[in-house]
């Protein structure tokens, strides 16, 4: 999967690209946590813009970025989900721990 | 000759790497199409299909790459899918679909069975610890077949 990002006043948005699936997870999992030691920002927002496919696999990578994002006194939130990873997250409950936000521009 | 689809099926078997969860999607996702699902259904499937192949791949030939074995049967308007592994095995199977618990580290969510679940109309899960692992899993399409 291909990722970027952009930091503005502290706000590190990174916006996903692709299918979300074990096969991708290990790797995205390893530079979405690079990015957030890196920039150490108050607010992190994963944008699903451009992610049509989503498993459990992408649950793990949320739960891990909400808590590392805790430890450092910051939030999370997500952007722009799209049908199939909504699905997902809405069976993981994961609006209980995390921030979704509709229409930000990726 | 028969021209309404009432029955079909597929029989597929691939080696336990992580790129085969696309692929399977792929394969079950264009076993669907001549059925015409709605993109609701066509998603959970799929969804449920990576979820049973992950499960093999993570858990059922952590250490080495094995044979995942994926039957895709259509009969009039419901689908049976099967994945099955001759891997490690579940020890105990009550816990394995409790949701959140896994035993594949802080990468998992523990969410796989509980997607499966949710997103099929029937679950069930067959395994012998040290032999392997077997989900059956069904859903009936709501518009079925397209006839002639």
């Amino acid at each position: 999967m291909y990722i970027r990002s952009y930091l503005q006043s502290g706000r590190l948005t990174i916006t996903l690209s692709g299918d979300i699936d074990h096969h991708e997870a290990q790797q995205a999992l390893k530079t979405i946590s690079e990015k957030i030691e890196s920039y150490s920002p108050h607010m992190c927002v994963l944008d699903f813009q451009e992610v049509s496919f989503m498993d459990s696999s992408g649950i793990a990578i949320v739960i891990f970025c909400v808590r590392r994002m805790r430890e450092l006194g910051g939030e999370l939130a997500l952007s722009n989900v799209q049908q199939q990873p909504m699905r997902v997250f809405d069976a993981a409950g994961i609006r209980q721990i995390a921030e979704i936000r509709e229409g930000e521009p990726s | 000759m028969i021209r309404s689809l009432e029955y079909n099926e597929v029989h597929l078997e691939f080696p336990s790497i992580s790129c085969n969860e696309s692929f399977a999607r792929t394969v079950v996702a264009a076993f669907l199409i001549p059925m015409d699902p709605t993109v609701e259904e066509m998603a959970d499937i799929k969804t449920a299909v990576s979820e049973a192949v992950t499960n093999c791949i993570v858990h059922g030939y952590p250490d080495a790459v094995g044979s995942i074995e994926m039957l895709c049967r259509l009969e009039k308007h419901s689908v049976t899918i099967t994945v099955e592994d001759k891997g490690v095995g579940i020890e105990d199977i009550g816990k394995a679909r409790t949701p959140m618990f896994t035993t594949g580290g802080a990468q998992r969510s523990g969410m796989g069975f509980t997607i499966m679940e949710r997103f099929m109309d029937t679950l069930e899960v067959e395994s012998i610890h040290g032999q392997g692992t077997k989900v059956v899993m069904r859903k009936e399409l709501s518009f079925g077949v397209q006839n002639d």
